[in-house]
């Protein structure tokens, strides 16, 4: 079966994140106030062809642990997608 | 004669700068492109600056597993000396050659300036000409030079005399105004400044000099 994955980079908490924080100061000068704690990530979309969605999952975590995330810097999850 | 190789990936913009400076002091240097599979009969290896592989996903991310990282690896497991300058201190990182990782500055701007540095360590292949203490003026150029890394890395760092190069005035949110780290044995250096483009008073410093003669006159196994 092919299953649509979706996997989050995210920088691990205590890492700086100065495009985040960039971001919230801009927010409340737009009008927008009460939020906190932005992080930036980024997000990468896939189809995965597996037999199950465990297995897929496991390919998703594996190639993302992989290239697609700095383990030293940043946490990766996968998820299947949403339709 | 000293024998440099300067690797090539697709994307790096440094890699003559590099091959000139250390010709101009006498070291016989060559490209290497890089699906090269060994690096034999060079007593000394350049990674240099650029947006190896676009830098796509993450600085150095994809040049990691270009061939030719596989012959760097071996290359410094054997103790020859290898020098990742900018892009190419990204790629040492990501290829788990030198700790710790590099981020965009803390200011979110590329910074293309002079930045005056102190020598920390001259137990390393690109520092054992220069004295500690030493401020030499030497110019960055990148978005991604903000280096990070742990509390344990840190102190590992510290304890083995690993942090080559400080920034006087930290220029990008480093930690601990780190510019330059080497592994423990000395033989593997990265920093985001650029020696290459330090090499005469006419170009504004010739600081870089004293770091390129250390490296071409580098013996295998440093330390």
């Amino acid at each position: 079966m092919n299953y649509p994955i979706t996997v989050d980079v995210t920088l691990r908490e205590g890492i700086a994140d100065p495009e985040g924080a960039t971001i919230e100061r801009a927010l409340p000068a737009l009008g927008f106030s009460g939020v906190t704690r932005v992080r930036a990530g980024k997000s990468f979309r896939m189809n995965i062809e597996a037999d199950d969605e465990p297995s897929a999952l496991a390919t998703a975590s594996a190639l993302a642990e992989r290239l697609l995330s700095n383990p030293v810097i940043e946490n990766a999850t996968a998820r299947r997608s949403s339709q | 004669m000293t024998r440099i190789g300067v690797v090539v990936f697709p994307g790096s913009n440094c890699e003559y700068d590099a091959l000139a400076a250390v010709s101009s002091l006498g070291a016989e240097a060559e490209f290497v492109w890089h699906t090269a599979a060994h690096l034999d009969g060079f007593d000394g290896v350049i990674l240099p600056g650029g947006f190896a592989h676009g830098d796509y996903l993450r600085p150095g991310a994809l040049a990691r597993f270009s061939p030719v990282m596989e012959a760097v690896a071996a290359f410094a497991r054997q103790g020859g000396a290898v020098l990742g300058i900018c892009n190419g201190f990204q790629v040492l990182t990501e290829a788990g050659l030198l700790p710790g990782a590099l981020q965009k500055n803390s200011g979110l701007t590329f910074l293309c300036q002079p930045t005056t540095l102190i020598v920390e360590s001259t137990a390393s292949v690109l520092t054992q000409g220069a004295d500690r203490g030493q401020e030499l003026v030497i110019p960055i150029n990148h978005f991604s030079g903000s280096f990070t890394c742990d509390d344990e890395t840190l102190a590992s760092l510290v304890a083995h005399d690993q942090i080559v190069l400080r920034y006087k005035d930290n220029p990008n949110g480093s930690r601990d105004d780190i510019a330059g780290i080497s592994n423990p044995e000395g033989n593997v250096v990265g920093l985001m400044p650029h020696p290459e483009r330090a090499m005469s008073t006419l170009l504004g410093s010739a600081d870089g000099r004293v770091l390129l003669e250390s490296f071409v006159g580098a013996p295998v196994g440093a330390r």
